[in-house]
């Protein structure tokens, strides 16, 4: 019996010592392929959260969290799911901040994350077929859908009273994409595009693709492509022309680069662009500051909340166990609560931990709207005497 | 019926682009033609020696502007157009000189001179993007416009106004002075007879005393100075970016053939056909008609024949279509 008594102990307790291990958050991003270099920045900051709120002491009772790096690619969809079923099956995490891409993202979804049911949060992956695909409760993602940027632009053209707009689009995946959900919305909401065109970008003359917008007419024409490309050469073909005199420009188009060079020609066109009036984003900045990165680089903010929604969560549940804190994402993600920004994560947590409720803005302005994605703010800007001026946030 | 709309409709996005357009693929087919009539290759380089003549040109005219010379309203690019064209002379020379020369001794087969043409087009183009990198540059200054959209609008008081560019005139304009000049030379001059006998009849020539390095030598520099004029006139009333000269060549080409190869007055006629052609055949009608037919009513769809994505296919059409229906174009030169 003597000997047995510790046996038995040791089996009651393992499942406290068991406890006490760290917490295992998977890093599936694109480390490797066509996002490499945005990758890098994305993983020290979404790993900058997982640290701070390992230094807290109080996640879940002290416990401690370690990221665990997977490579999702950005292509290779196999290779994705190779690496999201290592970091559940072989590593055990309890939480995947990922993909990178789009398409990586969908593959690792269907794959890994429905049949093991594990919660995943990706930071960039913007498609908007990821709106309606299938996930259970488990996936959400802190960067919002292309589809989201169509809204707004046309809430603004309805706002602003336009009728009528001709629209014009760089001929790949994000213009297509991004030129379908401004027609959508804008003609949802009685709005007129009378003509669409897509510009290949490279040619040094876009005389016949403006003419052929000319014909059509419209009060606008809605450029969605690069300022540095085909979408300069679309501006300067119509006002050559005198085709149009004012541009509806998305976040591609917006950049001092073309008010440089059009200067006031462009006065009155309208840009938007995602952007936030939220100080989350420069405490991000100073947060990062000396840690070899920069915090406001394109999507830092957003891993750097995927990593701490996952966390919040899993305190506001007070479980690691995915099928319960799955729940938890939305709420504290949003209002009501106290106002959580990056830096405060240890606050937070507290918070939590004594039944309390929060409303994580992090470095995004972070709101989840249905089906658990980030709504996205959007900057409005309008080009007065051939400067950008931001006029509102969305 | 607004015919005075209409016509301005047209004009301003049909008649003065395709005009202009026109010029610079006629400089450019006439470089086409000159290199084929004399050394008997179709030249894929000719549009990277464009390229270099214009980046040439730019770098001068950046020279230029550093040191405040300019010839406003003009634009400064007039002035370091010389420096462009000697710049596409030399490299035209040189590449004769260490290419081609060791291809003609060996009365090398003219395919394989086409390809060793792919080959200098490759080396050059790797130049240019050494020297110059890949992006768009602009490089055009002075008044940008002769007569504005607006101005034309109130001062002929209708709907439409027509723009014309300052570069699209000064297109016109040195494209009329170049073809002049060189007729004149063709025609009444000894070596430029003497390119046309070594063109007609290269045995001939030979016998009748004409130095035929000589012949050779000439045709590269007319065909550099012409491809640095259309390149830099191009660059001027478009943009520069290296990558648009691969593209460029099609048209080139088509206008070439379809003219008659080697027939200088075909090559200025080609350039012209395959101008408008691009233009009327992916331009929507739909306003034009509008104005011309009753009041209030326009047609449904755009009335474009081809959408503007298919624009390079123009040419390709009109090429297929010279070869196989009059393959020595339409005024009788030689068939590949």
């Amino acid at each position: 019996m003597k000997r047995v008594l510790p046996l038995l102990c040791a089996a009651v307790f393992a499942t406290a010592a068991h406890a006490q291990e760290p917490v295992k958050i998977g890093m599936l991003q694109g480390f490797t392929g066509p996002t490499e270099s945005l990758v890098k920045p994305m993983a020290l900051g979404g790993e900058m959260a997982i640290k701070e709120v390992s230094d807290s002491g109080v996640f879940l009772g002290g416990r401690t969290v370690v990221p665990v790096r997977g490579d999702s690619t950005c292509i290779d969809a196999a290779a994705a799911t190779a690496a999201a079923d290592r970091l559940v099956t072989s590593e055990g995490v309890q939480g995947i901040n990922g993909a990178t891409c789009s398409g990586a993202t969908t593959a690792v979804l269907n794959n890994v994350v429905r049949p093991n049911g594990i919660v995943m949060i990706s930071p960039s992956a913007t498609s908007p077929a990821l709106s309606t695909i299938e996930d259970d409760g488990y996936f959400f993602r802190t960067a919002p859908s292309d589809a989201r940027q169509g809204q707004i632009i046309g809430e603004i053209l309805v706002a602003k009273g336009i009728k009528t707009a001709a629209l014009t689009y760089t001929n790949n995946d994000y213009g297509k994409g991004l030129a379908d959900s401004i027609q959508a919305a804008y003609e949802a909401k009685g709005g007129k595009i009378t003509a669409v065109a897509a510009h290949e970008d490279g040619k040094a003359d876009y005389s016949a693709e403006v003419a052929t917008l000319a014909s059509a007419g419209g009060e606008v024409l809605i450029v969605a492509g690069y300022l540095d490309q085909g979408g300069k050469g679309m501006i300067q073909a119509a006002l050559d022309t005198g085709a149009f005199e004012r541009f509806v420009l998305p976040d591609g188009m917006v950049g001092e680069a073309l008010t440089d060079h059009f200067g006031k020609a462009l006065d009155g066109s309208i840009g938007t662009n995602p952007g936030t009036d939220s100080p989350g984003a420069s405490m991000l900045a100073k947060l990062a500051g000396g840690k070899g990165f920069k915090g406001d680089d394109p999507y830092v903010p957003e891993c750097y909340d995927a990593s701490a929604l996952l966390l919040l969560a899993m305190q506001s549940a007070g479980s690691t166990d995915s099928a319960v804190y799955k729940d938890h994402v939305v709420k504290v993600a949003n209002a009501p609560g106290e106002k959580i920004y990056p830096g405060e994560l240890k606050k937070g947590l507290e918070i939590l931990a004594k039944g309390g409720d929060i409303d994580y803005v992090g470095g995004t302005a972070l709101e989840l709207i249905e089906p658990g994605e980030s709504a996205g703010s959007f900057r409005e800007t309008v080009v007065e005497n051939g400067k950008w001026k931001t006029v509102a946030y969305h | 019926m607004e015919f005075a709309n209409a016509f301005a409709l047209l004009a301003n996005f049909v008649i003065v682009p395709a005009i202009a357009y026109g010029a610079q693929l006629a400089l450019g087919a006439l470089g086409v033609t000159i290199i084929f009539g004399i050394l008997r290759f179709a030249n894929f380089a000719h549009g990277e020696l464009m390229s270099f003549g214009t980046m040439v040109a730019i770098l001068a005219t950046w020279f230029l502007q550093a040191q405040g010379i300019g010839i406003a309203p003009l634009p400064t690019a007039l002035l370091a157009l010389p420096v462009g064209v000697l710049g596409a002379v030399a490299v035209a020379v040189l590449t004769d000189r260490y290419v081609f020369r060791f291809y003609r001794r060996r009365r090398a087969n003219p395919i394989v001179f086409a390809i060793v043409s792919v080959g200098v087009m490759f080396v050059l183009a790797g130049v240019i993007r050494i020297v110059i990198g890949p992006d768009d540059q602009s490089f055009a200054d002075g008044a940008r416009f002769l007569v504005t959209y607006r101005d034309s609008k109130a001062a002929m008081g209708i709907d439409q106004g027509i723009a014309v560019k300052q570069t699209q005139v000064i297109t016109v304009m040195v494209t009329l002075v170049v073809v002049a000049l060189l007729f004149w030379f063709l025609r009444r001059t000894r070596w430029g007879k003497a390119m046309r006998a070594y063109s007609d009849d290269e045995d001939l020539a030979l016998l009748s005393g004409i130095d035929p390095e000589r012949v050779v030598l000439i045709a590269w520099t007319i065909a550099a100075a012409l491809a640095a004029i259309a390149g830099t006139l191009y660059g001027l009333d478009k943009t520069y970016k290296p990558f648009i000269f691969l593209q460029i060549l099609l048209p080139i080409f088509a206008a070439t053939i379809l003219g008659g190869i080697g027939q200088p007055v075909g090559a200025v006629l080609g350039g012209f056909i395959v101008a408008f052609s691009e233009v009327t055949v992916t331009y929507a009608f739909k306003r034009f008609l509008a104005y011309l037919g009753p009041e209030g009513w326009a047609p449904d769809g755009l009335v474009q024949l081809l959408s503007t994505d298919y624009k390079f296919a123009v040419s390709f059409v009109i090429l297929v279509a010279v070869l196989l229906v009059r393959p020595t174009g339409i005024i009788r030169g030689k068939v590949i």
